[in-house]
């Protein structure tokens, strides 16, 4: 059974080139342009995992991590952090904020397939 | 009655063991696992403002007036409640320069004057003598009661040399040596003493306490039983009320009077500012410190009235001494164990307050009595050489002793003569003039050296006319004539009714004088003249004392070498001590060593404050101005280079600013560039893997690929661009220009952009205005920029921008009109901000956040200003306003 995954990011180009490599990679995919659609998109899909851009709109992908482990029903969800700031504070922010892993923009699309992988493959 | 081995024993063990735990406490210190470094042991150590008075003598106070015990609890009460600002102001004072007496204090705040540190010990010495006297007094009345069977008359006063009490006072003596000034430290800090102090304070609190309980308890049936059959005895009736008979006033300002006695007291007593102050480990402590202190005052005075009236109840009024209540109603009953343990209780009240006034006061006659002394003659000299460290501890030892042999001989000759709360009252009021030197110090800068050394005097001769004399006189030793009918019978100078000053009690009228006095002369003599350099500087220093002292000004000029300072460190505070400062100092300030110290102001600053906490700061100034050569300041060159401090904050405060504004603008700059980077990366190895991608697909990415990169390039144009305009180094060319011409030009260029959208851009201008100097091609940019803003908010269809050109009195105005989606208010003030961009996520045009701040930082360039108004859903109007005469100085150009 091919896993869900949902990718949230305000820029139309990487949603375009992240939902062609997870597709590639048979995984299922929605996508979300801010955190609000995020958060509604987590709720309808139940993803297993959520590649979560930091700088969002509305609701930036901190709060949105922090809410989805507040939900009882979502906490579970693996959080993987997207994000274009790469400084020692960013980072700490964001796993403080209850990411289970964090990686910079730009990234490899390798490592980030295989980053996923063992992500899913660790819960499982 | 106990056996006397007995007695002495048991008091001999306690104060073993209170050295015990002062050694502990220094222990810990070596350790760096302080054992004071709490609010509660900073509080417990306060009570050593209860005294062997506090433990005999209230309860005698409460049996011969009722609640007139009260004030000189409730004055430190309500002193507590300023603590959090006066007290607090004065530790932070006295940690920046290292100051560790109240002499010290007051001389250092009026331009460190060796003079009034030498006043201010004087009055000191004078003033506590007597309360040390009455420390000895305490327990010797305490030791005799003890070993002496009840009821018969208390043995005669003996020889000194066959007096117990003389041996207790060396005793103490050598305690307080071993406490005070077995090491010199550089900050003055006794944490084992502290430690030991905080344990006193528990242990007089179980002591009074148990002995209240006995009393209510044990003698009678609890407090109601107590109090009803008090109240069922008339004389004793009138003690629970505030007047003891019918008719009588309420003596409201002798109550006064006594409050605010004790409130000045409890932060001026030398022992008090040694505990709160000097010993002070965090400001912060104070916070609870203020009410900790106070719940304990509470405590130790809540059995005060029912030992006092248990006692009038058992024995009668007149059977046995009110004072010694608390160790004669235990004894009375037979229970030796209790009223040893109330003895030992005294003893410890005694003992807190007879080591720490007896550290504190020599501290000040060390430094501000016989240093000055010694630094005058040749031997010790300023110029002299070798090490003083090791005579330094040798005078505060001898002070020590001194002050307690002093004591005793106060004891031995007056002892019998006074009742134990007078004395403590007279010393009081003593230490009270210090008030009006040290709180004006704090908050006014107008005092000056002259006014708060006629204040002291007139105020010490007054207290010594009005309150010291006459009470010798009434133990006999003066004519008691000269107090009925005044000196040479001149009836305006009776020192009780001064200036025929009468209706007030003898401690309130001497108060009211001597404050008065006090005051008045402070005042006067601080108006008469201004004050000099040095004493402006220290009033700076002081007055604005919660600002830092790192960044604060340093007022001293001239010429100083390390190789003179270095030696002169080592001779006061050990050569081992001196390299290990000067070295921290040198790595603080970044260079490779010593030698590398750059021998300014700063350096001269640093080893005075370091000589302060050793020899005291007037003498400090003394050594160092001996060592250096230095410059006369005058009071115009203080405030310069007060002046020359707060603009070197002030700058530093604008570059941390600067400094951040740069991070910040980095880390938004590096955001932008690493998110076209993630597409065109993510793209391209996507199209690597898979060779035999179809090609719509290949042609789509690319075609994305293609417009990150553009966008890339944009993005790093603009920042250039915008960090030319602010740092001043972008080339304009000026020149005559005709806006109308331009506006035209800039709207044929954007046509068929408009067109592309279905939109309509409409130029409403006059047939001619006039040119302006401008800079052609950077007014272009701002209008393209503006024309190309307002097309990304456009609506699908009906799209209309209008461009308008206005003549106004002040210069022209450039108006672009949208119906597009506009901007709400609380992006309007936002967008013109970098890397803020208008609209939301999903209509949020390619853009890279950076052309309104340009256009703003172009159009303020030419002394214009830039400016949006929008009613959401309505549309947008950005309005260019540009002034007849360009002025061309703004937005940091030209620097």
């Amino acid at each position: 059974m091919s896993q869900r995954i949902l990718i949230a990011d305000d820029e139309p180009n990487i949603l375009i080139s992240l939902e062609y490599l997870m597709k590639r990679e048979g995984y299922e995919v929605s996508l979300a342009r801010d955190g609000e659609e995020a958060l509604a998109a987590l709720a309808e899909h139940r993803p297993a995992l959520v590649l979560l851009d930091v700088m969002m709109p509305k609701k930036s992908g901190l709060e949105v991590c922090q809410a989805l482990r507040a939900d009882e029903a979502l906490k579970d969800t693996l959080v993987l952090m997207l994000t274009a700031k790469g400084r020692e504070t960013d980072i700490a922010k964001g796993l403080g904020s209850g990411a289970d892993a964090y990686m910079t923009k730009p990234f490899s699309t390798k490592e980030l397939v295989r980053k996923v992988r063992e992500m899913l493959e660790a819960r499982a | 009655m106990l056996s006397v081995p007995l007695v002495v024993g048991a008091s001999f063990a306690y104060l073993l063991l209170l050295v015990a735990v002062a050694a502990f406490g220094d222990a810990r210190a070596r350790q760096r696992r302080s054992v004071i470094g709490n609010a509660w042991v900073y509080a417990l150590s306060m009570a050593v403002y209860c005294t062997a008075w506090t433990y005999y003598g209230s309860v005698g106070r409460a049996a011969g007036s009722g609640v007139w015990f009260l004030p000189i609890y409730l004055g430190p009460t309500l002193a507590m409640l300023l603590a959090w600002s006066v007290l607090r102001k004065m530790i932070r004072i006295a940690k920046a320069y290292r100051i560790t007496s109240i002499a010290d204090f007051i001389a250092s705040r009026y331009g460190k004057s060796p003079l009034l540190a030498g006043t201010v010990t004087l009055i000191t010495v004078v003033g506590i003598v007597p309360y040390i006297a009455l420390q000895l007094k305490a327990v010797a009345s305490g030791y005799a009661l003890m070993t002496t069977p009840l009821g018969t008359p208390l043995a005669a006063p003996q020889a000194w040399w066959h007096d117990s009490t003389f041996y207790f006072a060396l005793a103490l003596a050598g305690f307080t040596v071993l406490f005070g000034a077995r090491h010199l430290d550089h900050s003055e800090k006794h944490e084992g003493m502290v430690a030991a102090m905080a344990f006193e304070s528990v242990v007089k609190l179980l002591a009074f306490v148990t002995v209240g309980v006995f009393v209510c308890w044990g003698l009678f049936d609890g407090p109601a039983d107590l109090f009803a059959r008090a109240r069922a005895v008339p004389e004793l009736n009138a003690l629970l009320h505030l007047t003891q008979r019918p008719g009588q006033k309420f003596a409201y300002e002798q109550w006064f009077a006594l409050s605010l006695l004790a409130m000045l007291s409890v932060i001026f007593l030398p022992r008090q500012f040694q505990m709160m102050v000097v010993e002070n480990v965090e400001e912060r402590h104070l916070k609870r410190a203020a009410w900790l202190f106070p719940l304990y005052l509470l405590l130790i005075n809540l059995f005060v009235l029912p030992i006092a009236l248990g006692g009038l109840l058992h024995f009668g009024r007149g059977g046995m001494d009110a004072d010694s209540f608390v160790l004669s109603l235990p004894l009375s009953q037979g229970q030796g164990a209790l009223a040893l343990l109330v003895f030992i209780g005294g003893l410890s009240a005694a003992t807190g307050m007879v080591i720490v006034e007896a550290t504190a006061v020599s501290t000040m006659v060390c430094n501000d009595l016989v240093m000055p002394m010694l630094l005058r003659t040749r031997r010790f000299g300023s110029r002299a050489g070798g090490d003083l460290s090791r005579l330094l501890l040798g005078i505060r030892a001898s002070a020590i002793v001194a002050i307690l042999l002093l004591g005793y001989a106060y004891f031995a000759i007056a002892g019998e003569a006074y009742a134990l709360v007078s004395i403590g009252l007279i010393s009081f009021a003593a230490v009270a003039q210090f008030a009006p030197a040290m709180l004006a110090g704090l908050y006014w800068k107008g005092g000056t050296r002259n006014a708060a050394f006629t204040g002291l005097l007139l105020g010490f001769a007054l207290w010594a006319y009005t309150l010291m004399l006459p009470s010798v006189a009434k133990s006999g030793w003066l004519p008691a004539g000269y107090l009925n009918d005044g000196p040479w019978g001149i009836a305006l100078l009776k020192p009780e009714q001064l200036l025929g000053l009468t209706g007030l009690d003898n401690l309130t009228h001497a108060l009211f004088w001597s404050l008065l006095a006090n005051v008045g002369a402070f005042v006067a003599v601080s108006l008469w003249r201004p004050p000099t350099a040095r004493e402006a500087s220290q009033a700076l220093l002081f007055v604005d004392g919660f600002q830092s002292p790192a960044a604060g000004p340093v007022f001293w000029r001239g010429r100083a070498q390390v190789r003179e300072l270095l030696p002169l460190a080592g001779r006061l505070l050990g050569a081992a001590r001196a390299q290990q400062l000067f070295g921290d100092y040198a790595r603080q300030r970044g260079v490779a060593g010593i030698a590398q110290i750059p021998a300014d102001a700063q350096l001269v600053q640093f080893v005075e404050t370091q000589l302060a906490g050793a020899i005291g700061s007037a003498s400090a100034r003394v050594m160092v101005a001996a060592a250096v050569e230095e410059e006369a300041l005058g009071l115009d060159d203080v405030m310069r280079i007060l002046d020359e401090a707060s603009q070197v904050r002030a700058a530093n405060e604008k570059l941390q600013s600067l400094d951040r504004l740069k991070d910040d603008f980095m880390s938004s700059v590096t955001h932008e560039l690493r998110t076209p980077l993630t597409s065109i990366r993510a793209l391209s190895e996507l199209m690597e893997d898979d060779p035999d991608m179809p090609p719509a697909q290949r042609a789509q990415f690319l075609h994305i690929i293609t417009g990150e990169t553009e966008r890339l390039g944009r993005l790093v144009n603009q920042v250039l661009d915008l960090a030319k305009i602010e740092a001043g180094h972008a080339q304009w060319s000026i020149s005559d220009v005709d806006l109308r011409a331009l506006l035209e030009h800039a709207l044929q260029t954007t046509a068929e952009m408009f067109r592309k959208r279905g939109a309509v851009a409409l130029l409403d201008a006059p047939a001619a205005v006039p040119s302006l100097a401008l800079d052609a091609d950077r007014m272009t940019q701002v209008l393209l920029n503006l024309l190309s803003n307002a097309a990304k908010f456009l609506p699908a269809e009906g799209g209309r921008v209008d461009l308008r050109l206005r003549e106004r009195p002040t210069g022209l105005r450039i108006e672009i009109e949208d119906n597009g989606s506009g901007i709400p208010a609380d992006q309007q003030a936002l967008i013109f901000e970098r890397f803020r961009q208008g609209g939301d996520s999903t209509n949020r045009p390619q853009g890279t956040g950076l052309g309104l701040p340009i256009s703003r930082q172009i159009v303020e360039h030419f002394g214009g200003t830039l400016s949006v108004r929008s009613v959401p859903g309505q549309g947008a109007c950005f309005t260019v306003d540009l002034p007849w005469q360009a002025a061309t100085t703004t937005t940091g150009d030209n620097r």
